[in-house]
């Protein structure tokens, strides 16, 4: 149930609060009510029909980088 | 697809393994408790436990929505459907087959003729309600801190255009106070937890620091995939080893310290806290769920129907309440895998995408098979 999926925001319709998202290229109606400001390209959260958070592209990368710096650290072992 | 098969990568998540394999005392015991389903099924998917050290031990926490709602609420719904012949029951799918009482389901409902609608989103809920105005839509609501903006969202666009025929019965639930519940009883001995990941992009993960803070438990808010719960578990035994008790937030991608304002301000201008609700497997629990406001109560359809309190025991045998708060394991339940089949469901911990003993049933079952054959 608490499952949400990253999704592309493809386009938008401000006056709806709706956004057309592609969840692995099947394109799919969610609603951006509970967000404050979303732009085409946003990657979201996409839960029961609802976009709940945009991912912050800045965190994601940098979770990656970590994941690489523990690599590193595992190969130095 | 993007943010998901980066967060999958085997090597890198052999990396990590590696890494908590160096730094877990050989001494300790690191009992970890997951709250969410999400967490237990992506757990026992990607084999994360057998990538562990035999010292850290995940344990199941209460986190399936399904699993917790007592059986009775399923079963007044079956009631109320039963008496009524204009009414349209909306649910989300994961209810359908849970038992209710005397091993009655929705599902069994449905065939029986009751007009049942599966629903994808609370939105859809609504439409059935535009196109149906001569029946009464009855929303089955659901779910922790996740699922509860959108039903927020509905009852206040049902209010805007001041639908007749749509009404709401809430069964949400609250994380937190479930949390401090499990950590206060001490029947199960916790080292840290690895705390939700899509309940905290709307509380924010400082809802969970009074929480680690009384009960000296270090907490990181994880996310789903494998990386991040691999990650996550090293974090907190990093805490722990290091004596640190605090929230450490390892899904920054989407989970902000005080979390979505805009859904936090929709849902507190929608629902209040109800005093006493109760939970399957933990009691009655206050301040842990929430109400529909007396003024939206038109939508409330406890209200607008005359729901009965009903009590449903068990079924003979199923330890579903010891195991959602982490005192039993799936295969410690006499019925698990024979009697008991996500096929044939005894309890709703079989039947949730969720629940732990369907993860155990899915793909637990079979790690152990091989292993014995390997022996
Ligand atoms: S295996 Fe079935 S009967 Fe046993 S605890 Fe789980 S859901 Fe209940």
């Amino acid at each position: 149930m608490c499952l949400a999926i990253p999704a592309k925001i493809e386009s938008l319709d401000a006056l709806a609060s709706t956004a057309i998202v592609n969840l692995n290229n099947i394109r799919k109606e969610v609603s951006t009510l509970l967000l404050d400001e979303v732009t085409v390209g946003d990657y979201v959260l996409v839960h029961v029909g609802y976009a709940l958070e945009r991912i912050d592209p800045v965190e994601a990368a940098r979770t990656l980088a970590m994941f690489d710096d523990m690599q590193a650290l595992g190969d130095t072992e | 697809m993007k943010y998901v098969d980066e967060f999958r990568d085997g090597d890198k998540a052999r990396q990590i393994a590696e890494l908590i394999q160096s730094e877990v005392r050989p001494d300790h015991q690191y009992r970890l408790m997951e709250f969410c389903g999400g967490h237990t099924h992506a757990i026992f998917r990607f084999g994360l436990v057998d990538l562990m050290p035999e010292n850290i031990q995940f344990i199941h926490g209460p986190g399936c929505p399904v699993c917790v709602l007592p059986a009775g609420r399923i079963e007044a719904v079956i009631k109320l459907l039963e008496n009524s012949d204009n009414l349209i029951l909306c649910t989300y799918a994961d209810l359908m087959r849970v038992p209710a009482g005397k091993r009655d389901s929705l599902h069994k409902a449905k065939a029986r003729g009751a007009d049942i609608r599966m629903i994808y989103s609370s939105t859809d809920a609504l439409n059935i309600a535009r196109n149906n105005p001569g029946q009464q839509v009855f929303f089955f609501a659901i779910g922790f801190e996740t699922t509860t903006p959108p039903t927020a969202a509905a009852i206040k666009i049902a209010h805007h255009e001041k639908l007749k025929n749509f009404s709401v019965f809430c069964n949400h639930v609250e994380t937190p106070p479930a949390m401090a519940h499990i950590l206060s009883s001490g029947e199960t001995q916790l080292d840290g937890i690895l705390g939700p990941s899509h309940v905290s992009t709307i509380i924010g993960s400082h809802a969970y620091a009074e929480c680690c803070k009384q009960y000296s438990t270090p907490f990181v808010i994880a996310g789903f995939e494998p990386l991040d719960i691999l990650q996550s578990t090293l974090m907190l035994v990093r805490q722990i080893n290091e004596g640190r008790f605090e929230v450490e937030n390892q899904y920054c991608r989407a989970v902000k310290t005080d979390g979505n304002k805009k859904a936090q301000t929709l849902m507190s201008e929608i629902f209040e806290q109800r005093p006493l609700f109760e939970w399957r497997g933990l009691g009655e629990l206050a301040n842990s769920a929430i109400q529909i406001k007396n003024r939206f109560s038109d939508f409330d359809a406890e209200k607008r129907f005359a729901m009965e309190h009903i009590e449903v025991a068990d079924i003979k045998g199923c330890i579903c309440p010891a195991v959602l708060r982490g005192v039993s394991n799936p295969d410690e339940c006499k019925l698990f895998g024979t009697v008991c089949t996500p096929e044939d469901p005894k309890g709703a911990c079989m039947v949730s995408s969720e629940g732990a003993c369907a993860a155990y049933y899915s793909y637990g079952r079979y790690r152990t098979e091989v292993e014995v054959v390997n022996s």
